[in-house]
């Protein structure tokens, strides 16, 4: 009844990150590298691992190929595990980061009123990236020592002669080599980076001058990121993901993970949204924000398991050797050990999403926004998590150094994320369409 | 039937609808609104009820799914079996796209004729139009009136509302 009633006027808000939050992510962090060090002790002690018959047999069966390359073992486990885990939680963390930046950048060339009010948000989500590039081309030089997570990465694997050569890499030598592998990671991450620093800038000059100058120039600039991230991000799923199994190639692999990082985006930003309200903040986000959030939470779930099932059913159905060791290794492989995984992966991010916000009231509470988003990004960084450790751990992949790690990783980013919210306004005062997002109603 | 109607013409969507929320404040009933486009915001401020269409897309959709997976699986692992790629006759993930096709198609079907119905928007139904304008560029407010209704108090509160013109009208088909 109130929506177009109220006449407050809507003024600049600043965040004020307490000590006590930051000590909460510093916490995260110190219970995170604890956690760490208990895995890697029990990792290096060998408690827990497996090496029975079974899961040594599942190893030499799945291991590319039967040639000498196929006795390589590279680092101890728990070194590999570390590596590997530090790779998963990067590529995690920096893609859903990028999302903050493609989600506005899509607002802006749709003209959208609705999420200005959200705006801040998405900025702060993406200030990720430039550490995120740093800490990849680092992760991605200590795993060249023992060639942890990348199999082509061998020396000698693409030189015809060599005990170590591969045909079928040597085959894709065009595209997986090191210095365009790592020209396309700089690159990438460089020009998501890039255009973030932009459109930030632009919103920033902005909330000092008014005008609707910066938002026709912002609008530009999203389109041409938009462009450029549509070519770059499957791309960077290929070489961060999909290179791991370098034998195995899934034409719906781009979107596929494109559409993970993405709904585990919109659940973060959903959940930031949430928490700065229940903090007192962001008081003109209404019920109507959050349901139009909660429907892309909804809709975008919806959309990865229909990516995920494209892809499944189509290696499912041709069952073609080469194309289907993927899903033999998750759905039984090493003596079944990804299995449970597997189905999990699919009930908690579709069975899980898709029940609970199918009503129009759930999606108005912020209680079950908080419950499902939560679940999302459990469930995607799992998804990854199924996506990378199957080709690199094998039968030896485990929990505790990879939860360890993850809690430093979201201390670290939440310490990042709320220093960037910090900065400026949560509201952007001199945005042309704060009014209409001021009275959305749904 | 006939029934007498006033009807105050508005220029402007959002006068029109602080007008809505200030008329019906003031205890006066307002029957219809008659618009060239969507406003968001007005089934609120009418305080119209949800439509439950959502729920009957819920069974449509249902019943497509079931009929869809029944189908599939009496014709392809009883009524004909075959062997399709050396898969099981009841194969479930290559039943999906069906059922999933089924399900949109008899939700949407369902739902635009249960639409159609409750509206009654059928094959030549005549729709009477109050003002021909509000299918152009005006918007129309209608408030029943009956020989009770004190007209220039009415009159008085939808112009101060905003209203650019108010008229009478008699409609026999509402």
């Amino acid at each position: 009844m109130a929506t177009l009633t109220h006449h407050e006027s809507v003024t600049a808000e600043y965040l004020e990150v307490s000590p006590s939050a930051r000590k909460k992510f510093v916490l995260i962090i110190v219970a995170g590298a604890i956690v760490l060090a208990i895995g890697l002790l029990l990792a290096a002690l060998g408690i827990g691992a497996e090496h029975h018959e079974g899961a040594a047999a599942a190893h030499e069966a799945t291991s590319h190929g039967a040639g000498p390359a196929a006795g390589h073992h590279g680092s101890p486990a728990w070194l590999k595990r570390l590596i590997v885990s530090l790779w998963h939680n990067n590529v995690f963390f920096t893609g859903v980061s990028a999302i903050g930046t493609v989600f506005m950048a899509i607002q802006y060339v749709a003209y959208a009123g609705w999420s200005v009010l959200i705006k801040r948000v998405n900025e702060a989500l993406s200030a990720w990236l430039i550490p995120g590039l740093i800490l990849m081309i680092g992760i991605f030089a200590i795993s060249l020592i023992n060639h942890d997570i990348f199999h082509w990465t061998m020396p000698g694997i693409m030189d015809k002669g060599s005990e170590n050569y591969d045909e079928i890499i040597a085959g894709k030598s065009g595209f997986l080599n090191l210095p365009f592998y790592l020209i396309r990671m700089v690159l990438f991450l460089g020009l998501w980076a890039f255009f973030t620093k932009r459109l930030r800038d632009l919103s920033l000059a902005e909330d000092l001058n008014g005008g609707t100058e910066y938002f026709h120039k912002s609008i530009n600039v999203s389109a041409l990121f938009l462009v450029i991230y549509a070519v770059s991000s499957p791309i960077a799923a290929w070489d961060w993901v999909m290179s791991v199994d370098t034998h195995w190639f899934s034409t719906m692999f781009g979107w596929y993970v494109f559409a993970s990082w993405w709904v585990s985006g919109i659940a973060a930003v959903t959940l930031c949204t949430i928490l700065l309200k229940q903090a007192g903040y962001l008081r003109f986000v209404k019920e109507g924000h959050l349901h139009d959030l909660g429907k892309f939470m909804f809709g975008f779930s919806i959309f990865w398991t229909y990516v995920w099932f494209s892809q499944f059913m189509l290696i499912w159905y041709a069952n073609l050797p080469e194309e289907s060791v993927y899903f033999n290794q998750r759905l039984g492989g090493f003596d079944g050990r990804y299995t449970w995984m597997f189905f999990g992966n699919l009930v908690i991010n579709f069975v899980f999403p898709f029940l609970v916000l199918m009503t129009r009231d759930a999606k108005r509470q912020m209680i079950m926004l908080k419950i499902v988003s939560i679940a999302i990004l459990i469930g995607h960084w799992s998804d990854f998590y199924l996506m990378l450790m199957p080709g690199t751990m094998k039968a030896e992949n485990g929990f505790i150094i990879e939860i360890g790690t993850a809690l430093i990783f979201l201390g670290a980013f939440l310490l990042l994320m709320t220093k960037r919210l910090a900065q400026a306004s949560l509201v952007p005062v001199h945005h042309p369409f704060l009014d209409e997002s001021v009275h959305h109603t749904t | 039937m006939t029934k007498r109607f006033a009807l105050g013409i508005f220029d402007d969507e959002d006068v029109l609808l602080h007008a809505v929320e200030n008329v019906r404040e003031a205890g006066v009933k307002i029957y219809e609104v008659f618009t060239p486009f969507p406003i968001h915001g007005m089934d609120d401020a009418l305080g119209i009820e949800r439509s439950r269409l959502p729920i009957a897309a819920f069974f449509f959709g249902l019943t497509g799914l079931s009929f869809a997976l029944w189908m599939q699986i009496y014709m392809l692992g009883f009524d004909w079996p075959m062997i399709i790629g050396g898969k099981p006759h009841i194969a479930l993930p290559s039943f999906i796209p069906v059922s999933f096709e089924l399900t949109v198609l008899f939700c949407c079907h369902g739902m635009v004729i249960t639409f159609y119905t409750i509206s009654k928007l059928y094959p030549r139904w005549k729709t009477p139009v109050l003002d021909v304008r509000s299918t152009d560029d005006k918007f129309v407010v209608a408030i029943e009136v009956n020989e009770n209704t004190d007209m220039t108090k009415l009159t008085q509160l939808l112009r101060d509302n905003g209203a650019s013109e108010v008229n009478q009208k008699e409609m026999s088909k509402f």
